[in-house]
C-alpha cells in the first residue's frame, strides 16, 4: 500500500521539511501530558510492573494512531477529486486556523472526556486526540506530502490515485505515532525509573495557549504554501 | 487558570507529606441557636507566631441559620489525575454549604488567608432546581469537577427522593447536576471518598432531615431506623454496583475514609452505636476479586456511669456510648484517629494491617462523664469530635461540637467552641500540645476544620507512593 512515486524522484525541495514537521508534530504531542505519558506512569507504578507502563502505551499509541488515520480518511478521498485539490486545501489550511482559534478562545476541556475510565485508555487516547486537534494539526503535513509526490496530480486512474493516498495516510498516521510514543515513552520510562513521581508536576506547563497557537501556525504555512504554489 | 500546577498538588500521598506544613487551620463556626450568622474562622497555627493559636481573621456571613457543618477545597491534589491532564487551577476556594439552609458559599482565600472574603453564594433555590438535593454536605474535589454530597431529597422536610451527590463547575461554581445514573438501592447519604485510578466510590448513610434536623429521634434509633449500609459505585460509569449491609443494628455509618495510596484498595468507616450493647466500632471495607467486602475490625465499649452525671436522654441506659462520629486515616494510611465524642477520648490506631486495627494511642478530654478538662486547666464542653491531621502526621486537630440540636441533647450544659491540637510522637503516640487552645466567640460553636495547602480528607491522588 505504499504510495506510488515514493522514490522522491518528483518530490519538491518542500518535501524534507514536511517529513521533518510530521515527525516533530510527534514529538511534540509526545511530551505534552495531555496526551498521556503520565498515564503509562501511573500505570506502571500501580501494577508495580514496567509492563504495565508499555501496554498502557500500546494503547495510548493505538487511541492516537485510529484518531489521525480516521481524521486524515476524508481527505484521502477527496483527493481524487483532482480539480478540486485547491479549494480542498485551502479549506483544509482554513480548517485549521479555524480550530486553533476557537481552542484559543474557548479554553474549557471537554467534560466527557473525564467520564472515560481508566480502564479504556485507547478509547481516551483517541478522544483526546480528536478533542484537541491533535490529528487535525496532521492534515495540511499531509497533504503538502501527497501534492509533493504529486498524488493529486490527476492523471493517475481513479482508483490507482485512491490507494495511493489511502497509503500515505497510514504512512504519515504511522511515522506520527511512533515518533509520538517514542518522546511520550522516553519520558515516561524517565520518571517511572529516574526522575520520580516530583518530575510528574513541574514537567506540566499550561500548553493551552501554545498549542492552540501551533495549530494556527500549521494552518497558516499551509494556507501560506498553497497560495504561493498555485499562483 | 494558570501556567503551572498548584504547587499544593502532589502525585503521591509520599510528596504531600514531604510538603511544607500547614501555617493556617480554617475552622467553621455554627450559631446554634441561628441568632447569628454562622463564620468562617482563620486560625494561626505557625509555630513561634506572635498570633499562634489565635484567630486572625473571621469571614462572617450575610445570612443565618445556615448550619455550617463540612466543607471542602475547590480543587485539590486529584487535579494531577492523568486523565483529566489539565491542571491548572487552584487550591483557592473554599466551598462551604449551609447543612440547614442548603445555601452555599464560596470563600476566596487569595491573595492572604488572612484577607479570605466571599466570592459567591449560591441560594438554596439553584440547588434544588438543578438537582431535587437539599442539605449539601460533604465536599471532595474531583479532577472533573466538585462532587457535593447531600442529607436531603426534595421537598420542605426533604424526604421527596432520596439524597444523593451532585456536581459543581470548579472554577464558576455553576451547579451541574445529579451525579448519580443508576442509584440501585441507596435512599439514604452521609460521606463519600474514592479510589480514583481504581475508578470507586464508596458512599455511607446517616438519616433523613426529620431524624436529624431536631435532634436524634431515640425511637427510630432503638428501631433501627437511622443508615447502616455501604454502597460501592462505578465511579465512572456512575453506577452503584454493591451495596453491604453492616447489620441493622450498627446504626449510622458515617466517615468513609479510603486508604491514600491508590494502589491499596481498602478503608475505613465509623458505626456510631451498636443498638444492641451501645459500642462503637470501626469497620473495615476492601476490594478483592472484584468484589468489596467489609468487616468489623474494632469495638470501643460503653462506659457505665451514675444516673446523675448522664443527660435525660442516656439515663435509662446507665452508660455512656462512645459515640464514634468522626475518623481520620493519616497520609500514610499508617494511623486512624477514631473522635469518641460520648465518652470524652480521642484514639489513635495503627491501621498497618488494615483489617486489624492495634490502639497505639490516646488522650482524653471532656466527654458526657468523664469532663476531663485541657492539660492547660481549661474546661473542654463535649468531646472530641471533627478530627484533621497535617499532612505531615505530625500534629492532629479537632474540635468539640456534632449538630447544634444533637449537641444540646448529649451535652445539655452547652458547648462552647473549642478547637485543640495534639502532636504525635513518630512511632504513634499521642499528647495534647498545651500551647494550642483555640476559644471561639460567645455563642458559636466549631465544626469541621480544613488546613491550609490540604490535609488528610481532601486530597486524593492518582500516582501510588513509591
Amino acid at each position: 500500500m505504499l504510495p506510488v512515486g515514493l522514490d522522491g524522484t518528483h518530490a519538491s525541495p518542500a518535501l524534507g521539511w514536511l517529513w521533518l514537521a510530521l515527525v516533530a508534530s510527534g514529538l511534540y504531542h509526545g511530551v505534552n501530558p495531555g496526551m498521556g505519558w503520565p498515564l503509562a506512569v501511573s500505570a506502571g507504578l500501580l501494577d508495580k510492573n514496567p509492563r504495565a507502563l508499555f501496554r498502557a502505551l500500546w494503547a495510548l499509541a493505538a487511541g492516537h494512531l485510529l484518531a489521525t488515520f480516521l481524521v486524515l480518511l476524508p481527505f484521502a478521498f477527496l483527493l481524487v477529486l483532482a480539480e478540486w485539490q485547491r479549494p480542498i486545501q485551502l479549506s483544509a489550511s482554513l480548517l485549521v486556523i479555524g480550530f486553533g482559534v476557537y481552542r484559543l478562545i474557548d479554553r474549557r476541556h471537554p467534560r466527557t472526556l473525564a467520564r472515560i475510565p481508566p480502564t479504556q485508555l485507547a478509547l481516551w487516547s483517541f478522544a483526546v486526540a480528536i478533542a484537541h486537534g491533535a490529528a487535525l494539526m496532521l492534515v495540511p503535513i499531509y497533504l503538502g506530502l501527497c501534492q509533493a509526490f504529486e498524488l493529486d496530480a490527476g492523471h493517475e486512474a481513479a482508483g490507482a490515485l485512491m490507494k495511493a493516498s489511502l497509503g500515505m495516510a497510514v504512512l504519515v498516521s504511522l511515522v506520527h505515532v511512533t515518533a509520538m510514543v517514542g518522546a511520550g515513552g522516553c519520558l515516561a520510562w524517565l520518571v517511572y525509573r529516574h526522575l520520580g513521581l516530583r518530575f510528574v508536576s513541574r514537567s506540566w506547563f499550561n500548553l493551552d495557549a501554545v498549542w492552540a497557537a501551533s495549530l494556527i501556525l500549521v494552518g497558516a504555512v499551509a494556507l501560506a504554501f498553497n497560495l504561493a504554489s498555485w499562483r | 487558570m494558570t501556567m503551572r500546577p498548584d504547587p499544593t498538588f502532589h502525585a503521591s500521598p509520599k510528596l504531600a507529606m514531604e510538603a511544607p506544613a500547614e501555617n493556617f487551620a480554617y475552622t467553621l463556626l455554627l450559631s446554634p441557636d441561628f441568632s447569628k450568622p454562622d463564620a468562617l474562622a482563620v486560625i494561626d497555627v505557625k509555630p513561634g507566631s506572635p498570633s499562634y493559636s489565635q484567630i486572625v481573621h473571621t469571614v462572617t456571613m450575610p445570612n443565618k441559620g445556615d448550619e455550617f457543618h463540612h466543607f471542602g477545597w475547590n480543587a485539590c491534589s486529584s487535579a494531577l489525575s492523568p486523565l483529566a491532564g489539565h491542571a491548572f487551577i487552584e487550591r483557592r476556594y473554599l466551598i462551604i454549604p449551609g447543612l440547614r439552609s442548603s445555601r452555599i458559599y464560596i470563600i476566596d482565600t487569595k491573595p492572604d488567608p488572612t484577607k479570605a472574603k466571599i466570592h459567591k453564594i449560591i441560594e438554596p433555590e439553584e440547588v434544588f432546581k438543578k438537582t431535587g438535593y437539599s442539605r449539601p454536605h460533604t465536599i471532595h474535589c474531583g479532577p472533573d469537577g466538585i462532587y457535593v454530597s447531600t442529607l436531603g431529597g426534595g421537598g420542605k422536610d426533604g424526604t421527596n427522593g432520596p439524597p444523593g451527590v451532585f456536581i459543581m463547575d470548579c472554577e464558576t461554581f455553576e451547579v451541574l447536576g445529579r451525579w448519580e445514573i443508576d442509584r440501585g438501592p441507596q435512599t439514604l447519604h452521609y460521606d463519600f471518598w474514592w479510589n480514583l485510578p481504581r475508578d470507586y466510590m464508596v458512599t455511607s448513610e446517616w438519616a433523613l432531615p426529620p431524624q436529624f434536623e431536631n435532634g436524634i429521634v431515640p425511637e427510630d434509633l432503638l428501631s433501627n431506623k437511622y443508615g447502616h449500609r455501604l454502597h460501592f459505585w462505578d465511579l465512572r460509569a456512575r453506577r452503584n454496583v454493591q451495596t453491604i449491609d453492616l447489620g441493622a443494628n450498627h446504626q449510622m455509618a458515617l466517615e468513609v475514609r479510603p486508604a491514600h495510596d491508590p494502589v491499596r484498595e481498602y478503608g475505613f468507616v465509623g458505626v456510631v452505636v451498636d443498638t444492641t450493647n451501645l459500642e462503637a466500632s470501626i469497620w473495615t471495607w476492601w476490594r478483592e476479586g472484584g468484589k468489596f467486602h467489609a468487616e468489623k475490625t474494632a469495638t470501643i465499649p460503653p462506659e457505665p456511669a451514675p444516673k446523675e452525671k448522664l443527660p435525660p436522654l442516656l439515663q435509662g441506659f446507665g452508660a455512656v456510648p462512645p459515640l464514634v462520629t468522626d475518623i481520620d486515616l493519616s497520609m500514610d494510611d499508617r494511623f486512624l484517629y477514631v473522635s469518641c465524642w460520648g465518652t470524652g477520648e480521642m484514639r489513635q490506631y495503627d491501621v498497618s494491617d488494615p483489617r486489624k486495627p492495634k490502639l497505639a494511642g490516646s488522650v482524653h478530654i471532656g466527654g458526657i462523664a468523664r469532663r476531663t478538662p485541657h492539660p492547660n486547666g481549661k474546661a473542654f464542653a463535649a468531646g472530641p469530635q471533627m478530627v484533621e491531621i497535617s499532612r505531615d502526621g505530625r500534629r492532629v486537630y479537632w474540635t468539640n461540637s456534632l449538630y447544634s440540636t444533637w449537641d444540646d441533647q448529649f451535652y445539655p450544659d452547652g458547648v462552647p467552641g473549642v478547637e485543640v491540637m495534639a502532636n504525635v510522637g513518630r512511632n504513634g503516640g499521642l499528647e495534647l500540645d498545651k500551647n494550642y487552645f483555640v476559644s471561639f466567640p460567645d455563642g458559636y460553636r466549631a465544626h469541621q476544620i480544613r488546613l491550609e495547602g490540604g490535609d488528610c480528607s481532601t486530597d486524593s491522588f492518582c500516582y501510588p507512593s513509591v
